[in-house]
């Protein structure tokens, strides 16, 4: 018998741990003080529940029996998880609602070696709070979790995860195209973008939009993101955030803004998340919403990163 | 701030240089020194082409230049593929010795034995036309198994067909057209906006 664990997933030995705790408890206590109560769900959850949430179950992958033969898959994420507890144990509290969690997800291995199949997540999820309000507190309470961390150069992007698709219907691009922009698009291929526009009258908007990012000045193309904006300046946030009106998320449930957290010490994201305001409505509460979820081990190595460049 | 670039050697190794130089970036010392791989001045790091994704996504490069070829078989790679830089142009092909072996083991065997250093472009073109393919996964020279049997056929990237000619091999199938690409890494791309699209722009126009 081989003493192996699969890949992806690891044993956490004192060390560790205990930093893990340090990030984790730092980031709990800036939630806390928000507001946001922590809650906890099962690991396992019927198949069934999470499709109604997004249509691949965001990404579960690991699927069993139960007695009855029914379908349990392991949760890949916890936000559709909050949704229901918010349907069912919270049918009739008055919105808003605050909640945070620090727990595993699992996800299958897909690009190879050195992915997580089991990871850790801290996040927030904020319900009956509409976008831009709610997404101001949200990223404003995720930038002061990090500096709780001790990161100071940490920053969030914001795009619209649905101004591309309204673009392309505004422009009446042909359906036909619609797919392989937008698969161009989240395979990041902006040269493959380019080829497949390449014969329409509004190409040179349509190449040009996912490459512009930065400050307000690139918000005359999305209205949408202009308050949040006016408000992340009112907190004081404004200079912590990119606008990115590339940005692409892949979970199929967001609505609305979509953002995602970076740090340049690394050259990955600490995490993500958005605006989801159809989701709570699958559940039978129609809220809006809007959450996001930070990966703590990632979240770590940014700040041992961090340490070793200081 | 200074971006990293990352640069392959080998066949793209010249043109690269030579675009790096119009960005006016020193390259002298990169020219002139094969044995050293990182040049801190100039912010280049140089290493094989089939590295340049694994150092991009990383973030130990902000961008990097790289053949088509090397992204299609890395497309799982979580990199920005920013332009189609129009130098070092290949095809990738499939090819096969006189006669029609591809097809005759189709017919007669079900499947074709394909030797390749590109399993996935392999498997995908395949898969993709419907056919049985059993991928062979070499390092060295790709032309060497069809000629001793070890496979019907192969996948390779060729630029003007001289390599295959000689060994007796001729083109079957054109699966794509690989140029050079210009990548940058995900987060390189907001945090360094502004310095990688002045490098665009100016690649752009020049």
């Amino acid at each position: 018998v081989s003493n192996s664990i699969p890949p992806g997933t690891r044993d956490v030995l004192p060390e560790e741990m205990r930093e893990l705790r340090a990030i984790s408890s730092g980031i709990r206590a800036t939630f806390e003080d928000a507001g946001y109560g922590e809650v906890h769900t099962p690991a396992l959850e019927y198949e069934e529940v999470l499709r109604r949430g997004e249509e691949r179950a965001a990404g579960a992958r690991y699927r069993t029996f139960d007695e009855q033969g029914d379908v349990l898959a392991l949760r890949s994420d916890m936000t559709i998880p909050i949704a229901r507890v918010v349907a069912t144990r919270y049918a009739d509290v008055e919105p808003p609602l605050r909640f945070c969690y620090f727990a595993h997800a699992w996800r299958a291995i897909e690009r190879g070696v050195g992915e997580p199949r089991e990871f850790l997540q801290g996040g927030l999820e904020l319900i009956g709070a509409e976008g831009p309000e709610g997404d101001a507190e949200i990223v404003s309470l995720t930038i002061e979790a990090l500096d709780a961390v001790g990161l100071r150069r940490h920053r969030i992007g914001i795009g619209d995860g649905s101004l591309y698709r309204t673009l392309l219907h505004e422009l009446e691009v042909p359906e036909d195209r619609h797919m392989p922009l937008l698969e161009c698009l989240s395979r990041r291929d902006l040269v493959g973008l380019e080829r497949v526009v390449s014969d329409l009258p509004v190409r040179e908007l349509l190449v040009e939009l996912p490459s512009l990012r930065g400050g307000p000045e690139v918000l005359q193309r999305a209205e949408g993101l202009r308050a949040l904006h006016e408000l992340l300046e009112e907190r004081g946030v404004a200079d912590r955030v990119i606008f990115d009106l590339g940005l692409v998320r892949e979970l199929g449930y967001y609505t609305g803004a979509v953002f995602e957290v970076y740090d340049p010490a690394v050259g990955f994201a600490l995490g993500g998340g958005g605006r989801y305001d159809e989701l709570l409505g699958r559940f039978g509460r129609e809220l809006p919403a809007c959450g996001i979820a930070l990966d703590l081990q990632r979240v770590h190595q940014a700040v041992a990163a961090e340490e070793a460049l200081a | 701030v200074k971006l990293t670039i990352a640069v392959p050697r080998g066949a793209l190794f010249g043109g690269t240089l030579d675009l790096l130089d119009t960005l006016g970036i020193d390259t002298a010392e990169v020219r002139s020194n094969d044995r050293k791989l990182l040049f801190a001045d100039a912010g280049i790091v140089t290493m094989r082409p089939s590295d340049v994704p694994t150092y991009v996504e990383h973030g130990s490069a902000d961008i990097g230049i790289t053949g088509k070829d090397v992204l299609l078989e890395q497309s799982q790679r979580n990199v920005y593929e920013l332009l189609d830089l129009r130098y070092g142009r290949c095809r990738m092909v499939v090819a096969a010795g006189a006669g029609d072996p591809i097809g005759s083991a189709l017919r007669r065997l079900g499947r074709v034995r394909i030797a390749t250093k590109y399993p996935r472009v392999a498997a995908r073109h395949f898969a993709d036309t419907g056919r049985q393919a059993e991928i062979v996964e070499v390092k060295g020279s790709v032309e060497l198994a069809p000629l001793t049997g070890l496979v019907d056929g192969i996948v390779d990237l060729t630029a003007t067909g001289r390599t295959l000619e000689e060994n007796g091999l001729r083109v079957v199938e054109e699966i794509g057209e690989c140029t050079a690409r210009l990548i940058a890494n995900p987060v390189a791309h907001k945090l360094k906006a502004e310095q990688i699209d002045r490098v665009v722009e100016r690649i752009r126009s020049g």
